[in-house]
């Protein structure tokens, strides 16, 4: 049974107006629901997550719980919350409906302390869901990484606001961690291993990316622009303070998406977006290539569509072996290179569709010690024939930095 | 506490028992009981009341092969009015009522043929409201089923083909999926161009439910007519089965993937364009559309499959359209390669 539980007040809100003698009473009753364990809890769940009222807390018990369907919240101001991602797991590997384990379409919703396992398509989506909050979530997928596995785990898309705080996800065969096509985002504190890419920022915003770990994907990090798409011209992302290390792990996505072509073993890829910081970091044996700035490589036909990387800057980060054996597309490019390819590639590319030549200020500030290869390819679209390798850093003048993102609904935020 | 007030209230509301119940409508929650609502005479409604007006559509979604049955209710006094391109403006307190049947062999649809399920669609104060609600065994009674119901179904298709399958009646949540328009909730078939048939809009405007009709109203062809071009009628196809998630303010419009009827971009159609999100739902493959290769396009590989997380539509169906799937192969074959 659902037990509706008053939480300790009814709040009472009494505003005056200041302009007038009127006077506004708002009621605001916040209500715990505290699911029990036992018969039916899909159904019940289901059900509390459509009958809740704005601004419910609903809680799952410690314990193992099996879903045949997607779960879905539209709902304003709820929070999920479970017993803790050691203690309360929602297991979708029996899924028979629904392309996500769970969907969330309304704002101001807090999901926290549980696991997410093995959902036939995305693990936890929201769309649409301004200020949303994923804080100290699990999604996997179980066994090894493999093609069937779903494609995102945590899966923001068009929205404002959003928050990944202490996430971790295993097995995505996509992006572990994906925010698409949406604006003001911190990531962070999280941790994506055993995915195609741990970190996706694609076609995105103002993201601050920090204090996160990516290891065993593919690929770490990836911040990308794609054609085609309702919201393009992704800019201002910063991406600091992380722990990249050991992305070797075999690309295992579905040819035909974008993340298909990304190299085992790559650290940081910027892909066709604007105003791009990467500092701070800490790479270590990515077996392709640390830090990748580069075009997008396929035909398209979108007048709007920027497929060149601009104002990247690329400084202080720390990088440990790595680069000794490159992989899938980059293999070809190093062979000429002696097989090694240096912490810093960038392919070269500065026009494309027969323009000018323009100058995409790519500002590097490491130490001496750092290598660096252009690939000098030129022109879009590719034609490895016309690699043109030079070693000298481009000398671009660094972007100031976006100012730091604050989110109000982040705890953190010390000035709420 | 006012959740008693309306209780109270809808007690009150249940007693009277002439037609359509605008209380009921238009109160805050669904109401226990499709009788509740006073849109049918007798509780097993099988008689409209005389303000409901059936109404059918020129190509239907694909729902299982079940057969549907639909009602439009406008209160007394009111009048939709005509829009060319969207869904009709219908006034508050309006009810879009579709129940699905099934027989023992669709072929006869009409023999021992029992109702699954009843959607509400009410445009109430403040927008649009879903509420499914699903008929018990005896089909005396059909209750509000906020989150759905899995049913199973033993069926002969209308092409003669043995099935038997888990029916699945979409929850409240899912039904916004579907019906989702920017934040808004909207009806999905009853569109000028998908009501332009038999004379029904003109029938509706002599019978005061509907404004001013122009002389000129689109309309799509009919699926299942080869009398009609090939391209108007996959797109047709693609309008009603697809393009309520996959339009600009839809719940699939970050896919890019734009479907509906008036739209023109050969990319935003899928044609040569790749994937975004669509995961293992690609099947390996590059293109949503390849001009002259249903085989290896990504629009046909996900209509014909019958797996989540791959399947689409991902609501709505359990099995494979496989006439509709023809259909979009066909075209995608006759389309000049490049």
């Amino acid at each position: 049974m659902i037990k509706q539980v008053l939480a300790a007040g009814v709040a009472i809100s009494v505003l005056a107006g200041c302009s007038g003698d009127k006077t506004e009473m708002t009621e605001k009753t916040s209500r715990t629901i505290l699911m029990a364990e036992g018969a039916d809890f899909a159904a019940r769940l289901q059900t509390a997550l459509i009958t809740a009222d704005p601004g419910t807390t609903i809680t799952m018990p410690a314990g193992t719980y099996t879903f045949s369907d997607g779960l879905s919240l539209d709902v304003k101001g709820v929070t999920l919350e479970g017993a803790g991602e050691d203690k309360t797991f929602l297991d979708f590997s029996g899924q028979k409906g629904a392309g996500e384990g769970l969907l969330v379409t309304s704002s101001d919703v807090i999901l926290k302390n549980f696991t997410i396992r093995d959902t036939a398509g995305d693990g936890i989506k929201s769309k649409g869901a301004d200020n949303i909050t994923y804080r100290d979530l699990t999604v996997e997928w179980s066994g090894e990484p493999d093609t069937s596995n779903g494609a995102y785990g945590v899966y923001p898309v068009e929205s404002s606001y959003v928050l990944v705080d202490g996430v971790t996800v295993r097995g995505a065969s996509d992006a572990g961690i994906y925010v698409g096509q949406s604006d003001h985002i911190i990531v962070r504190n999280s941790l994506a291993e055993y995915n195609v890419a741990g970190i996706e920022i694609e076609n995105s915003s103002y993201a601050d990316v920090y204090a996160n770990t990516a290891r065993n994907n593919a690929g770490g990090v990836l911040i990308f622009d794609l054609p085609n798409l309702p919201i393009m011209g992704g800019h201002s992302t910063r991406v600091f303070d992380n722990d990249i290390y050991d992305n070797n792990t075999k690309n295992f996505a579905p040819p035909g998406n974008i993340v298909a072509t990304v190299p085992s073993g790559t650290g940081v890829i910027i892909m066709a977006n604007e105003n791009v910081h990467i500092s701070g970091n800490r790479f270590k044996n990515n077996r392709t290539v640390q830090v990748v700035v580069g075009a997008y490589q396929e035909t398209f036909d979108d007048a709007k569509y920027n497929p060149l990387p601009r104002n990247i800057v690329v400084r202080d980060n720390s990088y440990v072996d790595g680069g000794d054996d490159p992989q899938g597309m980059m293999a070809a490019l190093a062979a000429g290179m002696g097989g090694k390819l240096p912490p810093i590639v960038w392919d070269g590319v500065t026009s494309w569709g027969g323009g000018e030549a323009v100058d995409v200020n790519l500002s590097i500030h490491e130490g001496d010690d750092v290598g660096f290869v252009s690939l000098g390819l030129g022109s879009y679209p590719l034609d490895p024939s016309k690699m043109r390798p030079g070693m000298l850093r481009p000398k671009g003048a660094a972007k100031a930095e976006p100012t730091p993102i604050t989110l109000a609904h982040d705890f953190l935020n010390t000035d709420k | 506490m006012r959740g008693v007030w309306v209780l109270v209230f809808l007690l009150f509301a249940a007693c009277s028992k002439s037609g359509p119940d605008m209380q009921v409508i238009l109160a805050d929650k669904p109401a226990p009981t499709l009788a509740d609502y006073g849109l049918f005479e007798d509780p097993a409604a099988n008689v409209p009341s005389t303000r409901m007006q059936a109404y059918d559509l020129v190509n239907s979604l694909f729902t299982d092969y079940a057969a549907k049955q639909r009602f439009v209710y406008i209160p007394k006094g009111k009048t939709a009015k005509y829009d060319a391109v969207d869904t009709l403006d219908f006034p508050v307190g309006t009810v879009l009522v579709k129940t699905f049947h099934y027989a023992p062999d669709m072929r006869t649809p009409d023999a021992g043929a029992y109702k699954i399920e009843t959607r509400l669609l009410i445009h109430k104060r403040d927008g649009w409201v879903a509420a499914p609600y699903v008929w018990n065994k005896e089909q005396t009674v059909a209750k509000y089923a906020p989150i759905g119901a899995r049913l199973q179904v033993q069926t002969t298709s209308p092409e003669g083909e043995k099935l038997d399958f888990t029916y699945a009646v979409p929850n409240a949540n899912q039904c916004k999926t579907c019906h989702q328009s920017g934040h808004d909730i909207e009806p999905i078939g009853p569109k000028a161009r998908n009501l332009n048939h038999k004379s029904q809009l003109e029938n509706w405007h002599e019978q005061g439910l509907l404004g001013d009709v122009p002389s000129t109203i689109p309309t799509v062809p009919p699926i299942h007519d080869t009398a009609f071009p090939l391209g108007a009628r996959a797109r047709a196809y693609l309008d009603i089965n697809c393009a309520h998630c996959h339009k600009s303010d839809g719940s699939a419009s970050n896919s890019g993937l734009m479907l509906e009827w008036g739209e023109t971009d050969p990319t935003r159609i899928g044609i040569g364009k790749h994937p975004t999100a669509a995961g293992r739902g690609a099947g390996g493959l590059r293109l949503v559309i390849t001009p002259g290769n249903p085989d290896t396009s990504i629009l046909t590989y996900r209509m014909q499959s019958v797996e989540p997380g791959i399947a689409m539509p991902e609501l709505g169906r359990i099995l494979a359209h496989d006439e509709g799937v023809e259909l979009i192969r066909e075209w995608i074959g006759a389309m000049p390669k490049n």
